[in-house]
């Protein structure tokens, strides 16, 4: 568990009493959370939490939202904010007719920037010019990220800060979306690639981007800075990983998030 | 909105449609098989041919293209890919207005094997200037890439969106003037007519079959055509939904 400075701007997103109601049921339930810049957040609770709706009203896509959301600052869905939003879906929505390559360059261009190193990045260069209907579904969703991370010229970051493959690797500079939102990015994929994937986000929050990553393996809160645990629409805690571990009095997060949700 | 984001859109449409090469070739020789078809039944009758052919000629992308255009949006609703270019800097003006350039560009080139085929082997007879006949078919088949939009703005499903072209479309067969001139249908009717677009398109093509110098009428059919056209993106731009259940 690495550990980042603490962010020197203000939040990147805020709920305040935030309600969603969804297909007449309620949702989220009076949420009221805040995540900061350059941290990997992790969004953790069983399927049915309201994980993807709490990602998707942030994301500004969300209709019956009630209660205040501020994103970098500004109201979800602005022009401001979509330009500096990167966000994949839970289900890889990605364009299956067209390859990989194609996938990356439209999304890319959409933004007005590059596409980088980011097929390395997600390990699936070998398979640029392949249609995406053809590949599996954990490469489908490496295809997924890759389109949430491009796009970025450098010039869109105002200065704040390097681009991110250039503070990992010291390459040229590639821009970076200042808050990214991943849904369940790490489904179905071989540890391996888990860990190189946490790591790519890792750095992406070390160039000072905001990271909101869902999952519902608890296993992966060790790789975050912070863990928000999301139960029938509450919020159940939001701490780091080790004062999960400590708070619970065990090093197994599956069980450390049982003993929350189910105190004895 | 942006020319750039305008063209990449377009750009990745027309992508999508190269590796789906049926798609392309169903676009291209669907209309040159019924233009066939309408020649054979009427071989004996050349004058019913001469009259219907060229309505028929705008009327045949208009089907074609609303169909294609609308199933299009939809899977982009139903994968997904709708809601991350909504989140992401992609107007939704910009967004239809890829489909509709991406769309035009393969109704121009449908319009154009259609009616060569028309006027060439099958002999078809038309007085008015063909490139007019050309531009207006092109013309409908953009009004059907925004009614295409516009209807699947309105479904959920691919069971839904199909139903819309019964719906939207054939009522506007029945009424533009083809199976009984306009002027001549009850006035309730003759008035609905008016503000349906095809209605527009079938005159042209009757003017363009009918006589020399009908360049003017023509240019304001078309001109009419277009106006429906971009009224159906601009509508279809507005109810696109960003925020959804």
């Amino acid at each position: 568990m690495t550990r980042r400075p603490a962010p020197s701007r203000g939040d990147a997103v805020r709920f305040e009493r935030v309600s969603v109601e969804r297909g007449g049921r309620t949702v989220l339930h009076d949420v009221d959370a805040s995540f900061a810049a350059a941290r990997v957040t992790g969004l953790f609770g069983p399927s049915g939490s309201g994980k993807s709706t709490l990602i998707r009203a942030i994301a500004g896509v969300q209709s019956r939202v009630r209660g205040s959301i501020t994103v970098l600052g500004e109201r979800p869905g602005s022009v401001a904010v979509r330009r500096e939003l990167g966000y994949m879906t839970q289900s890889p929505s990605v364009y299956e007719d067209l390859t990989v390559a194609e996938n990356v360059r439209y999304f890319a261009a959409i933004r007005g920037g590059e596409i980088g190193d980011v097929l390395e990045r997600v390990q699936l260069s070998s398979q640029a010019d392949q249609l995406v209907r053809s590949l599996s579904g954990g490469q489908r969703t490496r295809v997924s990220l890759a389109t949430a991370l491009v796009g970025w010229s450098a010039a869109s970051d105002g200065g704040a800060s390097v681009g991110w493959s250039a503070a990992s690797d010291g390459g040229a500079s590639v821009g970076r979306p200042r808050l990214v939102l991943l849904d369940e990015p790490t489904v179905g994929l071989d540890p391996l690639l888990r860990r190189d994937l946490w790591h790519l986000f890792g750095e992406l929050a070390a160039a000072g981007s905001a990271l909101l990553v869902s999952s519902h393996v608890l296993d992966e809160a060790r790789h975050c800075d912070e863990v928000i645990l999301l139960r029938e629409g509450r919020i159940v805690a939001q701490l780091s990983p080790a004062e999960l571990c400590a708070r619970t009095g065990t090093d197994d997060l599956d069980e450390a998030f049982i003993r929350l949700i189910e105190p004895r | 909105m942006t020319a750039a984001r305008t063209l990449a859109t377009a750009r990745r449409v027309l992508l999508q449609l190269r590796h789906d090469p049926r798609t392309i070739a169903l676009m291209l020789l669907v209309p040159c098989v019924l233009e066939t078809l309408l020649r054979l039944v009427y071989a004996h009758h050349r004058a019913v041919f001469d009259q219907a052919g060229a309505p028929l000629l705008a009327f045949f992308p208009l089907t074609t293209v609303f169909l294609v255009t609308s199933i299009a949006l939809l899977r982009e609703r139903v994968t997904g890919t709708l809601e991350r270019l909504l989140a992401s800097p992609l107007g939704r003006l910009e967004l239809l207005g890829g489909y509709a350039l991406s769309f035009g560009l393969v109704a121009t080139a449908q319009a154009i094997v259609v009616c060569a085929l028309t006027l060439g082997p099958l002999g078809l007879r038309v007085q008015g200037p063909v490139a007019l006949l050309v531009v207006l078919a092109v013309c409908v088949a953009l009004l059907g890439t925004g009614l295409g939009l516009l209807a699947s703005a309105f479904a959920r499903t691919e069971f839904q969106v199909v139903q819309f072209f019964p719906l939207i479309i054939l009522p506007q067969l029945l009424l533009c003037g083809l199976l009984v001139a306009r002027d001549r249908m009850p006035s309730v009717l003759h008035a609905i007519s008016d503000v349906l677009p095809l209605s527009y398109a079938v005159d042209g093509m009757h003017h363009l079959s009918r006589q020399a110098g009908a360049g003017g009428a023509v240019s304001a059919d078309i001109a009419i055509v277009l106006a429906f056209a971009a009224g159906a993106l601009v509508l279809g731009a507005a109810t696109l939904r960003r925020q959804t259940d």
